[in-house]
Formats: structure tokens, C-alpha cells, sequence
């Protein structure tokens, strides 16, 4: 008796388990799942406040660093140029003219406020993300 | 010459493979039929050794008229990233992953040990058939000895983040754990097809698959110690789809080293054993295709053929349908399993297994998801870390709280009062230290709850050592000698796991990280540490020129000098980060040099953090990866102790 109780306890616990494990999983799904924007899709699809991948080419000539050594930047898609700023120190393979993909929170008529930047990892590498929406805008000039 | 060399040598592995997987699974009892399986096999992994080495020679050579050479290499890269270049790109890694598949049938050919001539004959075969994929695969669509005409004068150089010597080790380490999972599959296929498991042949499977959990773990933990110094940004673990690749198949073959474990003591388990083996290998593959097919928003991807990506998925299909399959009909077949009570050392591993495999099916979803949606026209989404952290680290949180009394339970019927008595000590220290931390930190739960863990895991694993030592007659200091070697590995994983992480969440919640823009004999306080810039200047490296920020650190009374520098290699317009890491008791000062400041004049932008107990982590995965090397010596000198 003793060790059927035993089983159904441990079944019953598995049982939660795998409940907690499929409730964590789409909660996960539905909130910290994070969207990718292109700075043309910001004003219509973006809520403010939400956290967003935003991606593009950096609009060469817009580096600049304020005295606390934050950085701000424009990001563009072809269409629009949104403002960036970020407060850590900007990967090695950023610069401007090229490709990245800045995570952070957008609210508007304010800079998009970047907690991560993302670089291609080398001179041939894209973000998937930032190729995928210059080829939707007919930017696209790479090979592949 | 070297390079058709090499092609002849991989196409003669390829019919030698074939012809191993032919006369394998034709097998039959005839000694001088598993002869020539085992001679054939053996001659395949000479063959394909053989094909290897022309490639390294080729890189060595630096012959640029070899278009792998020509994209990865350059003549004035030093010697060791000129070999490591061989399988730091797409084809040479696959021509690594075809050795190292037909290595393994070759040893697997040569150690029959107790098992039956026919189930060592398919398990060979099926092999063969492994590499033979393998080595097709690689041939046709990823021939790494395709030549180049005209030859170009000079290579296009490695990508000089890679240039490291942890990652020239990263991949050889992970193709190692990764094919190694294909021996088990060999094996599990093999037992299915006789239509018996038993516990020779869970002795068998075990020690390939310790080796390849050993593999996999050390080459996880190298690739997330190049991160932490290389990428410039204090990160050790990204839950970049890449690293979700690696991870998948290191929780399979971490549950299959502990089913196998049930297999072999207590003959049971020996279907969900197979099953496991077969889904390891599933999870190793769908880890290489999504690596190589390039379908990943990644930082790591590098080969995008979607060619390749097809042929890896039809390799992964035939692979996972083969063995489903045959579990479907089959399985069924195996012996009745042998009764146990729930509490007990067969009921925690089955906990184990349990925790492992949902762990590893919610990072296969977090994975994947972003891919079906995307093919479904949801627009781009990433799962990222938010979504890692809120569903693994509960999943092995409950893990760790059970794993303790793993090793207390006795097999069958366990006493769980006992474990529990014997388990107090660690757990009312564990508790304290939840309490201390909840506390000291604002009532934040989640490093109160992973450090009570870290403790828990670690005193556990102490007290696990007491027990047997005071098991028994005479003295506990002479028992401390002949405590057998399979006690010390076991336990010396599992305190790896708390060390790992009691380091993985002090890092995560108490690091410090600061931004400041430094002129020459400025100075900044940070941490309880005085850091002043002392000079910047330019530095000559053999294939570089780097401009190197010099630092004094002080910390109490001592003063130590650090520097970290920007590189620029002159094969690549993209300069590198290598970053000064100053240890200590609290953790590593770790600073990464940025840009000149222009609005500032001649001051540099300079980023530092504290990264509280970060050698941990790492320390945590060696001391598992040792765990895991002294168990399979154990299991090895053990076997070839017995008659």
C-alpha cells in the first residue's frame, strides 16, 4: 500500500512538473518573446515602453558621444532614420554605414534608449534581421 | 598533389565506410566475419585520418590554390591557428567530424569486450553508415579540397576573434562530444535490431557515453571562456541559438550517462535508455544543422548554402526516422524492466532524467520557435534570454534539489528519512544561506535560491564522501585511500554543478560595470579598486598592431598593472577587443578599452566591471568535465580488471 502511495505521490509530481514547465514555457513565449522592427515599422507597430530589436544600417556621419561617454547615432532602413542611444561601449565591429541591431526600449519622441548592440561578427556577416528588411525596401546590395 | 591526395583518401573512407556498414549489418556469428568488419573499419579511419592530415597540410603549406586555404588562411598567421584554421571554417570541420566518426567505429571495432558478436557487428555497421553519411555529405557539398584558379598570392586570414588558443581547442572538443553520441545511437539501433538490451550492453554504451558528455562539456565550457575574454563584454553565456545547439545534446548525453547507469547495475531502464540515445544523436545533429545550415540569427552562423542545410535535414530525417522506427517496432521486444520503489537511487535517476530531458525539450522550443514562426509569416521575433532564464533555472532548480539524495538512496527501495537525516547538516547551511542572502540583498529570491542551491549541491556532495567513509569497520582516514574511484568522480561532478552555480549566479546578479571616459594620469574608483590610466600607445604583435591601454590597480595596499588593447589585424578592417582581467578572491576586474572619446579631447572611453566569483563557473564546468574523465577511467580500469 505504502509503495503505491509512494508511486501516485511521485507521479502526481512529475505531473506538476510538467505542468509548471508547459505554463513557464508559454508564458515565456508570450512575454519575453522580444519583436524586430525596422525603424519605418516603429511608429505603427511598436508600443511604447515594449522592448524591441531594432535593426538597420548606421547613417554614416551621426556617431557622436555626449561628455559621459554615451553614444548616439542614427539607424535607418532607407526610409527613416531613428535615434539611438547607448551607454556601454559599442561592439568592435560597429561602424557607421554598416548593419546592426540595437535591443532596447522605445518610447516616443525620444531617442530609442539601446541596452545591447549587436554587430555583424565579421566584414561578411549581416545580421539576418537587417538583411531581411533591406531586401523588403529594395536596399539590399549584397551578394547573397 | 596534397589536395587530390586528400579527396582520393576521402573517397576511398567513403567505399571503405559503406563496406563496413554492409558486412556489419549482414553480421553473423562467423569470427572471421567480424574480422574483416573490424579490419574494414579500421582502414576506414586510417583513410579518412589520412584525408585529414593532407588538409592540415595544406594549411600548413598555406597552398592558396585550395579554396578553403585561400578563404581561411595567410601566410603570416602563427603556426598553431595555421592548423587550427583546418577546422575553423565549414568543410574542414566537417572533414574533422567524418574522422572522428570513423575514429570512433574503428575503436568501437576494436573493443568488443562481453557483448554478442551479432549486436557488436550491427553497432559497427550502423557506424559505418554514420560516417558514410557523414563523409557524403562532405564530399558532395562541402568539398574541402576544392581547388581555386588562379590561386591567389595570399589568404584571406582566419577572422582574427578567432585567433585564440581556447577556441582552436573549442571545436575538435565539441565534434568529439557531438560525434560521440553517435556510437550509443550505433549501439542503441544495434540492440533494437536483435531485439535485446542487456546490461553488457549498457556496459558497452557507458563509457561512450561518459566520453562524449566529458567532450561536450569541455568544449561548451572553452567556448564560453573565449566569450567571457574575447568578446569584449564580460558575457560568458549568450543563449545564442549556437550555444542552444551544444546545450541540447550536453542535457541528452547528461541524462544518458545516468540511465545507462540503471541499465547497467539493475538491467532497466533499457528502453528509455535506447530512446535516449537515439534523441542525443537527434539533438547532435539538429545541433550541427543548425549551426551549418546558417538558419539562425546568430553571431556564429557562417555557412549559408541552403544546399547544406537540406542535406544535413535529410541526414538528421534518415537518422531519426531509422531509429524511431525501429524503437516503434521493436521496443516493445526488450525484457519487462526489473522492480523499484520510487524512492530510490533507480527512482531519483529517473528524476534526473526527467528534469533533464524537459529542460532539454523547453530549449529545443525556445529555440526553434522563432524559425516556426517566421515560416508561418509571424514576422521576426528572437527568444532570447529572458525566456531561458524564466523556464530552465526553474527546471534545475528543482533538478538540484533532489540530486543530493541521489547517491544517499539505495537501489530499489531507499530510506528517504535516513538520506534526509544524513543530508541535514547541508541542508539547514543551505537554508542559512537563503536567509542571509534574502536579507542582505533587498528580498531579491532568485540569487537567494540559486546560492542556497550552490550550497546545498556542494555539501551534499561532501557529505555524500562522509557517509562513506564512516561505512563500515576501522578508521575513516584509512578508508579515504580505497574509496573507489567511481565515489570521487561522481562527486566531484555533482560539487561541480553547485560550484558552477553558485559562480553563474553571483556573476549574473552582482556584477558591477561601469563606463568612464579616462584621460593619461586620470584615475577613477571602482569597486573598492583605484584605477588609473597610465598611458596609452601603439604595440607591435607578430600579425598585428594593437594600440594598449596601461592601468594601475589598486586594491588595499596592493598595486598591480593591467593592460587591455584594441588589435588591428591587417587582413581585417575590424579591430578586436582583448580585454585585462585582474583576479582576486572577489572576482575579476575586467576592463575593455573603447574608442577615443572625440567631444573629450585625448580621453578614452574605458568600460569596467567586477565580475563577482566568475572563475567558478568555469572552475565548475572542470571540475565536472573531471568527473566526468575519472569516471570513464574508472569504468575502463574496472573493466579491463575483471576476467
Amino acid at each position: 500500500m505504502r509503495r503505491r502511495n509512494q508511486r501516485l505521490a511521485m507521479i502526481g509530481a512529475a505531473a506538476a512538473v510538467l505542468v509548471l514547465a508547459s505554463a513557464l514555457t508559454l508564458t515565456g513565449l508570450r512575454d519575453s518573446v522580444i519583436y524586430f522592427v525596422a525603424p519605418s515599422e516603429l511608429a505603427h507597430k511598436a508600443h511604447p515602453g515594449q522592448r524591441l530589436r531594432l535593426g538597420g544600417l548606421v547613417v554614416a556621419g551621426t556617431l557622436r558621444r555626449s561628455g559621459d561617454g554615451v553614444a548616439h547615432f542614427q539607424v535607418t532602413d532607407g526610409r527613416v532614420a531613428v535615434g539611438v542611444r547607448y551607454a556601454g561601449l559599442l561592439p568592435d565591429l560597429f561602424r557607421e554605414g554598416q548593419g546592426i541591431v540595437a535591443e532596447g526600449i522605445w518610447t516616443p519622441g525620444q531617442e530609442f534608449s539601446a541596452e545591447r548592440v549587436l554587430a555583424k561578427h565579421d566584414e561578411r556577416y549581416m545580421p539576418r534581421e537587417v538583411a531581411e528588411a533591406l531586401k523588403q525596401r529594395g536596399e539590399w546590395r549584397g551578394a547573397r | 598533389m596534397i589536395a587530390e591526395l586528400g579527396a582520393f583518401c576521402c573517397c576511398l573512407a567513403l567505399a571503405l565506410s559503406l563496406a563496413q556498414g554492409v558486412l556489419g549489418l549482414a553480421a553473423s556469428n562467423k569470427q572471421a566475419r567480424a574480422a574483416a568488419t573490424a579490419a574494414v573499419a579500421q582502414s576506414a579511419s586510417v583513410a579518412c585520418f589520412a584525408a585529414f592530415a593532407c588538409l592540415v597540410a595544406e594549411f600548413v603549406r598555406s597552398d592558396f590554390s585550395v579554396a578553403v586555404v585561400a578563404e581561411n588562411s595567410h601566410v603570416d598567421k602563427p603556426l598553431l591557428y595555421k592548423i587550427a584554421g583546418t577546422w575553423g571554417n565549414h568543410e574542414g570541420s566537417m572533414l574533422l567530424w567524418c574522422m572522428v566518426s570513423t575514429l570512433f567505429g574503428a575503436a568501437l571495432a576494436s573493443n568488443r569486450g562481453r557483448q554478442r558478436i551479432s549486436l557488436w557487428s550491427r553497432a559497427v555497421g550502423i557506424q559505418g553508415l554514420v560516417s558514410a553519411g557523414a563523409l557524403i555529405y562532405t564530399l558532395f557539398l562541402s568539398n574541402p579540397f576544392a581547388r581555386l584558379d588562379p590561386a591567389p598570392i595570399n589568404g584571406a586570414g582566419l577572422n582574427p576573434l578567432l585567433q585564440d588558443p581556447a577556441l582552436a581547442a573549442h571545436p575538435p572538443m565539441l565534434y568529439l562530444g557531438y560525434v560521440g553520441m553517435s556510437v550509443p545511437f550505433s549501439l542503441a539501433l544495434a540492440a533494437l535490431i536483435e531485439g535485446r538490451a542487456d546490461r553488457a550492453w549498457a556496459e558497452a554504451l557507458r563509457p561512450w557515453t561518459l566520453a562524449a558528455w566529458t567532450c561536450l562539456t569541455l568544449g561548451i565550457a572553452l567556448g564560453s571562456y573565449w566569450a567571457y575574454y574575447e568578446l569584449g563584454w564580460g558575457g560568458w553565456w549568450f543563449w545564442d541559438p549556437v550555444e542552444n545547439a551544444s546545450f541540447m545534446p550536453w542535457l541528452g548525453a547528461c541524462a544518458l550517462v545516468h540511465s545507462a547507469i540503471v541499465t547497467e547495475r539493475r538491467g532497466s531502464l533499457a528502453s528509455w535508455t535506447i530512446l535516449l540515445a537515439i534523441m542525443g544523436f537527434g539533438l547532435a545533429l539538429l545541433g550541427t544543422f543548425l549551426v551549418r545550415s546558417g538558419v539562425l540569427t546568430s553571431v556564429h552562423a557562417f555557412a549559408v548554402d541552403p544546399r547544406r542545410g537540406i542535406a544535413v535535414l535529410v541526414l538528421l530525417a534518415l537518422a531519426l526516422g531509422s531509429g524511431f522506427g525501429l524503437y516503434a517496432w521493436r521496443a516493445p521486444k526488450l525484457g519487462a524492466p526489473a522492480g523499484f520503489d520510487p524512492i530510490s537511487r533507480e527512482g531519483m535517476l529517473i528524476w534526473n532524467n526527467f528534469g533533464l530531458s524537459i529542460a532539454a525539450g523547453v530549449v529545443l522550443i525556445g529555440t526553434l520557435y522563432p524559425l516556426i514562426v517566421e515560416a508561418a509569416g509571424g514576422g521576426l521575433i528572437s527568444v532570447g534570454p529572458p525566456f531561458f532564464n524564466l523556464t530552465v533555472a526553474p527546471i534545475m532548480a528543482l533538478l538540484f534539489v533532489a540530486l543530493p539524495f541521489g547517491p544517499m538512496l539505495t537501489w530499489r527501495i531507499g530510506d528517504f528519512g535516513a538520506a534526509l537525516a544524513r543530508l541535514a547538516p547541508a541542508g539547514v547551511l543551505a537554508l542559512a544561506t537563503l536567509g542571509a542572502t534574502l536579507a542582505l540583498c533587498n528580498w531579491r529570491a532568485v540569487p537567494a535560491i540559486g546560492l542556497g542551491l550552490g550550497v546545498w549541491l556542494i555539501l551534499g556532495g561532501v557529505i555524500y564522501i562522509v557517509a562513506r567513509l564512516r561505512r563500515g569497520e576501522g578508521r575513516a582516514l584509512a578508508k579515504l585511500a580505497v574509496l573507489p574511484l567511481s565515489v570521487w568522480s561522481m562527486t566531484l561532478a555533482h560539487i561541480g554543478a553547485g560550484v558552477l552555480t553558485v559562480g553563474a549566479i553571483a556573476e549574473t546578479q552582482f556584477r558591477a560595470e561601469r563606463a568612464v571616459a579616462l584621460a593619461p594620469g586620470e584615475s577613477v574608483d571602482f569597486a573598492n579598486r583605484r584605477i588609473t590610466l597610465m598611458g596609452v600607445g601603439e604595440v607591435d604583435g607578430p600579425n598585428y598592431v594593437a594600440t594598449r591601454a596601461r592601468l594601475r590597480v589598486e586594491h588595499g595596499d596592493d598595486v598591480e598593472a593591467l593592460s587591455a588593447e584594441k588589435r588591428f589585424y591587417s587582413t581585417s578592417p575590424m579591430p578586436t577587443t582583448e580585454v585585462g582581467i585582474l583576479s582576486g578572491l572577489d572576482g575579476d576586474l575586467y576592463v575593455a578599452l573603447g574608442e577615443p572619446v572625440r567631444d573629450g579631447g585625448a580621453a578614452w572611453a574605458v568600460r569596467l566591471y567586477l565580475n563577482p566569483l566568475v572563475q567558478c563557473i568555469f572552475g565548475g564546468a572542470l571540475m565536472m568535465a573531471l568527473g566526468g574523465l575519472l569516471s570513464l577511467i574508472a569504468l575502463l580500469r574496472r573493466r579491463a580488471g575483471a576476467p
